[in-house]
C-alpha cells in the first residue's frame, strides 16, 4: 500500500463529515421549503378568517320606541302606500333622543343618530306595515347597529387609538360602554349577509345578488363547456384523422390552456358585447367568457378519461355491430364519465373564482337587486370580493373576508366532490 | 316575440318531429311486413327528422337575430330628419340608442323630440313584426324540414348512418371551437390594436419610457399628456414577475426535491395536496391577501428600518404573487424529477455520493432542460396574472427596478383602462386592446418555447 493512497482515504474521511453535514443542511432546506410553503398557507387562511369571523354576527341595539303616529306623520286611517312613506328615519332619531335625554345641540345630536344603522327605519317601517295597531303604543325594539359602532362593541376599534383617527368617537364609545352597562346591547348571527344584497352600508350589505349571478354565471358555463368540452374530446380521441387539422386543434387547445385570463375578457368585450351586442354585465356572456376559458381544462381531461378506457370495452362493443357513435356514447362515455366529470368539476371551479376577465365585460358595476335571470345585470362572488375590497369602509374588509370564505367553502366542496369521484374511478 | 320563446317553440317542433318521425317509421315498417325490414332503429328515424326539423331552422334563427338589429336601426335612421342625418355618427347613434331605451322602458316622453318618438314607435312596431315574422319563419322552415324528411322515410333508408354523419360533423364543430376561440382573440385584440396604431404610431408604443393614457380634453388640461409608452408598463410587469420567481422558484424546486427524494410517502401523500390548495385560492383573495395585509406589513416593516416603502409596492404584489406560484412550480418540477430513471439515481449513489451530491451533480442537471421549461410556464403565468397587481400593485408608471416603489403592469393598465364607460374611438381604450396585442404574444411566446423544452426532454427518456 502506498502512501499516497492513504492520504487519499484519509483526505476522505476528512471530508466525509462536511459531506455528511452538507446533505443534512440540504435536508434541512427542503423541509424548510416545505414548511415554508405551509405557512405562507397557514398565514393566508388565518388571515382571512380572523378578519372574516366578525362579519358572521351583528351587533342590536335595545332602543324604546313609542310609535308616535304624529312623529311617524301617518294616522291610524292611513292606507298601506301611507304608512310605507312614513318618516321612520324621523321615528328613530326621536326614540335616539329619547334613549339618551341628556344629549343637547345638533352636533352631538347627529353623533346620537350615527349609532344606529340606516337600516333600523326599514325595521321599524316594516314593523308598522306588519301590525298598524303599534301606532300609538310603546316597546322596546331591537334595532340595528351601525357598523362603526358595531365595530366598537366587537372590540376591533379601542380608545388606544388616538381620537383622530377613529371613525368612532369617544363620545360615541361612552354612549355605547353605557348602553352595554344597562344590557342594551346583543350580538346575533348576521343572516342578512345569506339573505341580502349589496350596499353602501357595510351592516346591511350581503352577499345573495353575487351568488345568485355567480350560480347563473356558473350555469350558463356548465351548459356550454361541459357538452362542447366532452363532444371535443370524444372528435379528438375517437373520430378524428391524423392529418394537419387535428393537429392545429391540438395546439390550440393547449396553447388556450396557458392564455392570460384577461385576454378572455377583452375577446367577450370586443366579440360578445360590441359585435353581438349582447347586453353588458350579465351572467351569459360573462358565462360564455368563462366556458371558453374552461374549455381546455374540461377538453384535456376528458381526453385523458376516454383514453383510460381498455380497448376491450371499445372491441367488445364494435364485435356485437355497434357503429363507432353507439361504441362511444353507449359505452365509452359512461365508463369515462367519473374521470370527465372530475376534470369538469375542476373546471367549474376555476371559472367560480375567476374575476378578471369579468372585470372587461362589466360585471363590476353596483348591482343590489338579486338577477332574476342570465340577461339581468348582475355581479359574482369573486367580483364582489374585489368591489368590497376596494371600499375604504372598515366594515367592508370583514365582509369582504367573509365573502372570501364562503367562496372558498364553495371551493372546497367543489374539489372535495372531484377527488371523490376520482377515488371511486381509481377502485374500479 | 322573445328569441328565447321562438327558441323554445323550436325545440318543441324538434321534439315533436321526433315523435313523428318515429311513429311514421314504425307504420311503414308494418305495411312492408314488420320491423325487420326497417335498416335502422325506429328511434333513429325519429332523430333524423328532429335533426332535419331544428338544424336548418337553428340556422335561420342565428342569421335573423344576427341581423334583426341592424336592418331594424337603418329603417329607422332613415326616417331620420335631415338635420339628424347631418350628425356625425356618434352622434346619430345616441339619438338613436335614446328612442330605444324610450321604446323599451318607457320615460318621460317630453324629453324627446318628436321625431324621436315617432321613432320609438316605429321601432315598436317593427320589433313586433320582426319578432312574428321570426316565429312564422323558423316554425315553417322546421316543420317543413320535418315534413320532407317524414315522407323520405321508407325501409331502406340509412337513417343511423345519416344521423351519426351528421352527428360526427357537431362533433367536429366543438373541437373547432378551440381554434376558433383563438382566431377570436387575435382578430378582436388586432382590429382594435390596428386602429390604435393608426393614431399611434407603433415605435413610440412599443420604445416610448412614458405612460400617461389620460388625453387631454381641453387643450390647458394639466397632467394629460397622453403618451403611450410601454416600456414602464413591460419594466414594472417584469419586475413584479421577477419578485415572484424568487419567492417560487427556490421554495418550489426545494419542496418537489424534498417531497420527491427524500419524503416519506405518507408525508408526502398529505402535503402535496395541502400545498396545492394555494393553486386553487382565487387570484382575487391573493390581491385582498396583498393589498391589505401584506403591503402594511411591508410598508410598517421597512419604515421601522428606516427605508421609505410605497404602500402598493412591487415587492408586495410580486411577494404575494410568487405564494401563488409555489404549487406550480413545484408540481412542474417534480413531474421532471421523477421522470429521471432510477438507474442514474442508483449509479450514482452506487458511487458512494450522497443524496445531496447525486441531486445536484446529476438528477439537477439532467432535469434542467425541463425545469427551465416549467419556470418559463410559471414566468408566462406571472406576466399574465391580473388580479393580484391590480388589487396590489400601484397605477403610476414609474420607470424603476425598485421593488419598494409603487409599479403598474400591462394587466393593470388594461383593466383600469376598460373599466367603467369606453368610447371605442379614443386612443386611451384602444390601447388596452394593443396591452392586450402583446400580452397575448409574450406569453404565448413563453407557452410555445416552454412546451416545447418540456416536450423535448421528456422524450429523452421514454
Amino acid at each position: 500500500m502506498s502512501k499516497g493512497s492513504f492520504k487519499n482515504t484519509e483526505l476522505i474521511e476528512a471530508s466525509l463529515k462536511k459531506r455528511y453535514a452538507k446533505e443534512k443542511r440540504f435536508q434541512w432546506y427542503g423541509r424548510l421549503a416545505v414548511m415554508l410553503g405551509f405557512v405562507f398557507l397557514f398565514i393566508l387562511l388565518f388571515d382571512i378568517v380572523s378578519k372574516g369571523t366578525p362579519a358572521f354576527t351583528q351587533k342590536y341595539l335595545l332602543v324604546p320606541v313609542h310609535f308616535d303616529a304624529e312623529v311617524i306623520d301617518v294616522s291610524s286611517s292611513s292606507t298601506a302606500q301611507e304608512l310605507r312613506a312614513g318618516d321612520y328615519a324621523g321615528l328613530a332619531k326621536k326614540s335616539m333622543r329619547e334613549l339618551f335625554p341628556e344629549v343637547s345641540g345638533r352636533k352631538e345630536k347627529r353623533q346620537l343618530y350615527r349609532l344606529l344603522s340606516l337600516g333600523a327605519e326599514y325595521q321599524l317601517q316594516d314593523m308598522v306595515m306588519a301590525e298598524p295597531s303599534l301606532l300609538g303604543e310603546s316597546r322596546e325594539v331591537w334595532l340595528l347597529a351601525h357598523s362603526q359602532a358595531a365595530s366598537y362593541l366587537k372590540g376591533q376599534v379601542t380608545r388606544d387609538v388616538p381620537e383622530e383617527e377613529r371613525r368612532v368617537k369617544d363620545l360615541h364609545m361612552d354612549w355605547l360602554d353605557s348602553l352595554q352597562q344597562d344590557d342594551r346591547t346583543e350580538t346575533r348571527f348576521n343572516w342578512m349577509f345569506f339573505t341580502e344584497g349589496d350596499s353602501r352600508e357595510p351592516e346591511l350589505a350581503g352577499i345573495r345578488a353575487a351568488l345568485h349571478g355567480s350560480f347563473f354565471t356558473l350555469i350558463v358555463t356548465f351548459l356550454l363547456a361541459f357538452p362542447i368540452g366532452v363532444f371535443a374530446a370524444v372528435y379528438l380521441e375517437e373520430f378524428a384523422p391524423r392529418n394537419r387539422i387535428t393537429d392545429l386543434i391540438e395546439i390550440n387547445i393547449n396553447n388556450l390552456a396557458a392564455v392570460p385570463s384577461i385576454v378572455f375578457g377583452l375577446l367577450g368585450l370586443a366579440v360578445f358585447i360590441n359585435f353581438f351586442e349582447l347586453p353588458r354585465s350579465a351572467p351569459l356572456v360573462g358565462g360564455i367568457v368563462l366556458s371558453l376559458m374552461t374549455l381546455p381544462t374540461i377538453i384535456i381531461t376528458s381526453r385523458a378519461a376516454i383514453q383510460a378506457v381498455s380497448p376491450s370495452i371499445r372491441e367488445a362493443a364494435m364485435g356485437v355491430g355497434a357503429s363507432k357513435l353507439q361504441t362511444v356514447f353507449h359505452h365509452v362515455l359512461p365508463v369515462a364519465m367519473p374521470g370527465i366529470l372530475t376534470g369538469s368539476i375542476i373546471g367549474m371551479a376555476q371559472a367560480l373564482g375567476e374575476s378578471a376577465p369579468l372585470l372587461m365585460i362589466g360585471m363590476v358595476a353596483f348591482i343590489m337587486d338579486v338577477p332574476g335571470g342570465v340577461t339581468d345585470p348582475s355581479t359574482v362572488l369573486p367580483v364582489q370580493v374585489f368591489l368590497w375590497a376596494d371600499s375604504p369602509e372598515r366594515g367592508f374588509t370583514e365582509k369582504t373576508s367573509a365573502a372570501i370564505m364562503v367562496l372558498m367553502g364553495f371551493l372546497i366542496v367543489m374539489n372535495a366532490f372531484a377527488i371523490y369521484l376520482r377515488k371511486r374511478f381509481e377502485l374500479k | 316575440m322573445q328569441t328565447s320563446t321562438v327558441f323554445l317553440t323550436l325545440l318543441a317542433l324538434c321534439l315533436v318531429s321526433f315523435f313523428v318521425g318515429r311513429q311514421r317509421s314504425r307504420m311503414v315498417a308494418s305495411a312492408a311486413g314488420g320491423m325487420q325490414v326497417l335498416h335502422s332503429l325506429p328511434k333513429h328515424y325519429g332523430y333524423m327528422t328532429a335533426l332535419w326539423a331544428g338544424l336548418p331552422a337553428l340556422l335561420v334563427l342565428v342569421t335573423w337575430v344576427g341581423v334583426e338589429g341592424s336592418v331594424i336601426r337603418g329603417i329607422v335612421v332613415s326616417e331620420f330628419p335631415v338635420e339628424i342625418l347631418r350628425l356625425s355618427d356618434s352622434e346619430i347613434g345616441l339619438y338613436y340608442n335614446q328612442l330605444v331605451s324610450f321604446a323599451i322602458s318607457g320615460g318621460d316622453a317630453s324629453l324627446l323630440d318628436p321625431a324621436q318618438v315617432a321613432g320609438a314607435e316605429q321601432y315598436s312596431a317593427l320589433v313586433s313584426q320582426s319578432g312574428n315574422l321570426k316565429l312564422l319563419l323558423v316554425s315553417v322552415v322546421a316543420i317543413l324540414g320535418g315534413a320532407l324528411t317524414v315522407i323520405r322515410i321508407t325501409p331502406v333508408l340509412r337513417a343511423r348512418n345519416s344521423v351519426e354523419s351528421i352527428f360526427t360533423w357537431i362533433l367536429f364543430a366543438c373541437s373547432s371551437i378551440a381554434v376558433l376561440t383563438t382566431l377570436g382573440i387575435v382578430l378582436s385584440v388586432l382590429f382594435e390594436a390596428v386602429r390604435f396604431f393608426q393614431t399611434i404610431p407603433v415605435q413610440d408604443f412599443l420604445f416610448g419610457l412614458q405612460w400617461s393614457p389620460q388625453m387631454a380634453i381641453r387643450l390647458d388640461q394639466v397632467g394629460a399628456s397622453g403618451s403611450f409608452g410601454f416600456v414602464p408598463l413591460l419594466v414594472g410587469t417584469l419586475l413584479i414577475s421577477a419578485v415572484a420567481m424568487v419567492i417560487a422558484v427556490p421554495v418550489g424546486l426545494m419542496s418537489a426535491i424534498y417531497l420527491s427524494e427524500y419524503a416519506s410517502r405518507r408525508f408526502r401523500a398529505v402535503t402535496k395536496p395541502v400545498l396545492e390548495i394555494l393553486a386553487g385560492v382565487p387570484t382575487v383573495v391573493y390581491g385582498f391577501f396583498a393589498a391589505l395585509t401584506v403591503a402594511p406589513f411591508i410598508r410598517n416593516f421597512g419604515e421601522s428600518l428606516g427605508l421609505t416603502v410605497a404602500s402598493e409596492s412591487a415587492l408586495a404584489a410580486g411577494l404575494v404573487m410568487g405564494i401563488m406560484i409555489i404549487p406550480f412550480v413545484m408540481s412542474l418540477s417534480d413531474d421532471i424529477i421523477n421522470a429521471v430513471p432510477d438507474s442514474m439515481r442508483e449509479a450514482s449513489l452506487g458511487m458512494g455520493a450522497t443524496m445531496n451530491e447525486t441531486i445536484r451533480k446529476v438528477l439537477l442537471p439532467a432535469a434542467l432542460p425541463g425545469i427551465v421549461g416549467g419556470i418559463l410556464l410559471a414566468v408566462s403565468r406571472a406576466i399574465g396574472e391580473t388580479m393580484i397587481v391590480v388589487m396590489a400593485a400601484g397605477l403610476s408608471a414609474k420607470l424603476t427596478i425598485n421593488p419598494l416603489e409603487a409599479v403598474t403592469t400591462i394587466t393593470v393598465q388594461i383593466v383600469t383602462l376598460l373599466v367603467g364607460d369606453q368610447e371605442f374611438d379614443s386612443p386611451k381604450t384602444l390601447a388596452a386592446f394593443a396591452l392586450g396585442l402583446v400580452l397575448f404574444f409574450v406569453t404565448l411566446l413563453l407557452n410555445v418555447v416552454a412546451l416545447y423544452v418540456v416536450r423535448r426532454y421528456r422524450e429523452q427518456y421514454e
